[in-house]
């Protein structure tokens, strides 16, 4: 069931078009995550969901509630949504003490004392922030200080979670930690997470499903198995992971670059419609490309860098360079020689993309 | 192989002796004759004398007066100036960037011509203001009497309310915006932020102003010299200043300057420390962040009330005091109508091109403060260079020494220089132009070396220790690679000295003589002995070459930036 709802939705700062209409759904529980690179709207994308930014045109509804409407001119304030958020300089408050901070959403609620009181704690519990609590934040690490942020967000028990690049502060290894007990939080008290991040692995790691974003526009909204398997265009086939785009030449019988000759690629078909182009890209993972002793994609190979347990090749094919990676003991072409590519799972994009 | 050779020890030991020199002469020493003097005057240490020095009713008083004007100045100021830092920084308030800059003005303009224009507008026989009330609408008695408590604190905090409008409304804007936003979406209204959150975040730079402007009005001059003086209120620096000038060196008067001045260093020291503290409790780290989006309070049908009240502030408080001082200085006679025939530039041609007096008071400040500025530029940055970069036994004296001159307001170097340079220790510079030099280099150093740490903090060590692994000697390296980092400390060294210099009162009233007037000591005696329309014409003078020199200056180091 959804929960969250954009319909339309766009954003401008000056001639900027930061977010360009945009729809999506979320329902309740799941974790949805926004990827893509600095600048192309993910937080103005979130901060119009938590209500810090009107909208210029579109609604945006959470249940049957509206939150924004430009048409009707309608526009809840961020104070009166009820959800919780995290900001990735944690902005939890240096005067009040870790315990002072949790209670705060919830002495505004005007709940019972002994209300707050129980909800604090259990959210300091389960961030594990109880021998804390009587410590001011700034005494913390950056980790304690994200666990603070987190505890004020749900202490409230909110139906969604807007968390926006909460990890990107942290140290990497902490980051990995914290995914795991962000996690966890969610099991317990069951909101809806809307995730902001640039790091693609992490979105894999804990989203239910992931929206990639391009200049403001929406490229994919899929699984992470999905968008992993079957980016949609090329931007996100280069974004989701380490990427080689090779230009090829089509005809009914295969492809081509240009020094080679015509390879046929039955396994994968290429859609009929990219067919019609007669220039289009091959797209590929380094672990998806293998040498052969003859035939295939000839190249020559420039360097090989053993990395411990793969080693890295980096082929020059007409010019553009494909990396490859092959474990360590498997037999591989010596710097200078001509090798052979074979590519088995490639993707094929339009070259326009 | 080339073998670095590190300069002999001594270099850095010679170095590091003319700094902590050049500190004892021109600051510590002349601070310790006056602490000395105060406890030890009478040869022992007498604390019965001392009691007997504080509690005669007349610096009892002064010592009274001075924290009352302070306490009102400082609570006004803070109000004044973060209110208004509020407004600029957090709400939609049309012409926001324009007012953050006049809001600033009042620091550039010397606070002793404002009491002037001050005492023309609203004298309560004769001021302006008053007349127009009584005259023609009729009151029976004046609206305001500025010779008072409160009117000399209204003056002094229209001139260093500024003080905490820089420091709250930077906390303001350095401030983390998702600080608020957390709270936010917590559920808090923008009222409740404001109060709960905004504030009590901002509140150690508002204390740290409010500190500074307690320090600077207990020991301020000008205001209480000209508002009052003349009705017998006197708080510490006028009360050494009379006992100076009245008494010429009669033991018992020095003897009461002293326990007065040392009163002013011992709670300057106090507020310092009180200062740094509140400031360097590092729980109130706010800054932070890459959003740049604070939250904008929406004010409403408030916001054309309040632009109302600023730009009125505006008005009364810069533009009415400035114009009254350009059009006294154009009149013939003091007390005649603003009209056309009673109008012209005759004044200004005399004091500028005429009169002796006047044209030596301008030709002394500006030799004066560039002078000073120049020595005590590079004096700064050498003892800056040696608390910053140079690692030596013995620093720790210096580094003591380096927050001496933060601590030591005006009248108390006055004082210092004229127990120390009077001839009772070989060398008599009294009523020459050096003793006013002297005093100027050590007011002033305070400012060189905040200007040159700040620029030699920027330049990192292994800048310098590359170029010495690269061969270079200690000299070159100086003189290559730092040199030209820290021209720009310098240069903002140089400037935060000349200007302040051109307009200065406290330290030179207290030096001169008539050969040695300085442009605020001609101003100020001008008006003391009635020669109200030159006393405004060469304010007025001054004036223009403080805001053509601020302009300057904003010129050079905009065009440094790029
Ligand atoms: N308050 C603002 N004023 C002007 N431009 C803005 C503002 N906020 C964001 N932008 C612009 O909108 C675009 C999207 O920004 P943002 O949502 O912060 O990107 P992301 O979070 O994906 O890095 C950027 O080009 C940014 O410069
Ligand atoms: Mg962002």
């Amino acid at each position: 069931m959804s929960y969250i709802k954009l319909v339309d939705v766009t954003k401008k700062f000056g001639e900027v078009i930061a977010v360009n209409n945009l729809n999506f759904e979320i329902g309740e529980g799941e974790c949805f995550s926004m990827l893509g690179p600095s600048g192309c709207g993910k937080t103005t994308t979130l901060r119009m969901i938590a209500g810090f930014e009107d909208i210029d045109d579109g609604e945006i509804y959470a249940g049957d509630k509206t939150l924004s409407s430009k048409k009707r001119g309608y526009y809840l304030p961020p104070e009166k949504r009820d959800f919780g958020m995290v900001f990735q300089a944690f902005a939890v408050w240096p005067h009040l003490s870790v315990y002072e901070n949790v209670a705060f959403p919830l002495k505004l609620k005007k709940l019972k004392r002994e209300e707050i009181v129980q909800r604090t704690n259990d959210a300091l519990k389960h961030t594990n922030l109880l021998d804390a609590a009587k410590k001011s934040p700034a005494d913390l690490s950056g980790g304690g200080k994200q666990r603070v942020a987190l505890a004020r967000a749900l202490a409230i028990n909110p139906k969604v979670m807007l968390l926006d690049e909460p990890l990107s502060s942290l140290d990497p290894h902490l980051r990995e930690e914290m995914r795991f007990e962000i996690k966890d939080l969610q099991k317990h008290y069951g909101f809806a997470i809307v995730y902001v991040t640039h790091d693609q692995s992490e979105a894999m790691a804990l989203s239910d499903r992931i929206l990639v974003m391009k200049l403001g526009v929406v490229q994919q909204i899929d699984s992470p198995l999905k968008v992993y398997n079957e980016p949609a265009n090329k931007f996100v086939f280069s974004f989701i992971g380490l990427s080689n785009f090779l230009n090829v030449s089509v005809s009914d019988k295969g492809i081509k670059t240009k020094d080679s000759g015509i390879v046929s690629y039955p396994k994968y078909p290429i859609d009929d419609a990219l067919k019609t182009q007669k220039d289009i890209v091959l797209a590929s993972r380094p672990s998806e490309i293998g040498f052969l002793s003859e035939g295939g994609i000839p190249g020559i190979l420039k360097r090989k860098s053993f990395l411990g347990e793969i080693i890295d090749y980096a082929v020059d094919v007409n010019g553009a360079e494909i990396r490859i990676q092959k474990g360590r003991k498997e037999p591989g072409p010596n710097t200078g020689e001509t090798c052979h590519l074979d590519f088995y799972h490639p993707h094929w994009y339009s070259c326009n993309d | 192989m080339n073998i670095v050779k590190k300069p002999g020890l001594s270099i850095t030991n010679i170095i590091l002796f003319i700094s902590i020199g050049i500190l004892v002469i021109f600051v510590a020493f002349p601070v310790l004759l006056i602490l000395f003097n105060a406890f030890f005057g009478g040869g022992t240490l007498n604390v019965k004398d001392i009691v007997s020095v504080v509690s005669n009713p007349e610096t009892y008083q002064a010592l009274l007066n001075s924290v009352f004007i302070a306490s009102g100045t400082t609570l006004f100021s803070t109000i004044v100036g973060t209110f208004f830092a509020w407004l600029v920084t957090r709400t939609d308030l049309p012409f926001k960037g324009f007012m953050k800059i006049v809001f600033l003005v009042p620091f550039m303009l010397p606070s002793f011509i404002g009491a002037i224009a001050w005492k023309m507008l609203l004298n309560p026989r004769a001021g302006y203001i008053n007349r127009f009330f009584m005259d023609t609408l009729g009151f029976s008695d004046p609206v305001f009497n500025i010779y008072s408590y409160l009117g000399m604190m209204l003056v002094e905090t229209m001139y260093l309310f500024p003080f905490v409008f820089i420091q709250v409304s930077g906390a303001l804007e350095r401030m983390d915006p998702t600080l608020e936003e957390s709270a936010r979406i917590s559920g808090a209204g923008l009222f409740t932020i404001t109060r709960k959150i905004t504030i009590p975040l901002v509140l150690p730079s508002v204390i740290s102003g409010a500190l500074l402007i307690m320090l600077y009005s207990m020991a301020h001059f000008g205001t209480v010299a000209v508002l009052g003086m003349e009705h017998g209120i006197f708080n510490i620096p006028t009360l050494i200043y009379e006992k100076i000038h009245a008494s010429a060196g009669n033991f018992q008067s020095i003897r009461t300057a002293t326990v007065l001045a040392s009163v002013l260093i011992i709670s300057a020291a106090c507020i310092i420390w009180l200062q740094r503290k509140v400031l360097g409790s590092g729980k109130y780290q706010i800054i932070g962040g890459k959003s740049f989006r604070p939250v904008e309070l929406k004010l409403r049908g408030l916001r054309y009330p309040l632009l109302f009240i600023c730009l009125g502030y505006i008005a009364f408080t810069i533009l009415l005091p400035t114009l009254t001082i350009f059009l006294v200085g154009g009149l013939k006679t003091y007390g005649l109508p603003f009209t056309m025939e009673n109008l012209s530039l005759a004044n200004y041609h005399f004091v500028l091109f005429e009169w002796q007096l006047t044209k030596d008071a301008i030709f002394n400040s500006v030799t004066l403060g560039f002078a000073a500025a120049v020595i005590t530029m590079f004096a700064g940055v050498m003892i800056s260079y040696v608390l910053v970069k140079m690692k030596v036994r013995g620093k720790g004296i210096l580094e003591f020494l380096g927050v001496l001159p933060f601590s030591v307001p005006g009248s108390v170097i006055a004082l210092g220089v004229i127990l120390a340079w009077s001839g009772k220790f070989g060398i008599n510079l009294y009523n020459t132009v050096w003793i006013i030099l002297v005093a100027y280099i050590a007011r002033y150093m305070a400012f060189s070396l905040q200007a040159n740490k700040a620029a030699l903090s920027q330049v990192h060590d292994s800048l310098m220790e590359a170029a010495q692994a690269c061969g270079a000697t200690m000299g070159q390296t100086l003189k290559d690679i730092v040199l030209p980092l820290v021209r720009p400390g310098m240069l903002s060294a140089f400037f935060l000295i000349f200007l302040p210099a051109l307009r200065e009162l406290t330290v030179s009233v207290m030096l001169y003589s008539p050969a040695t007037r300085t442009l605020g000591v001609a101003i100020y005696t001008l008006n003391e002995d009635g020669e109200t329309v030159y006393s405004a014409a060469l304010a007025g003078i001054a004036l223009i070459i403080i805001v053509l020199g601020q302009l300057f200056i904003k010129k050079v180091l905009g065009a440094k930036q790029q």
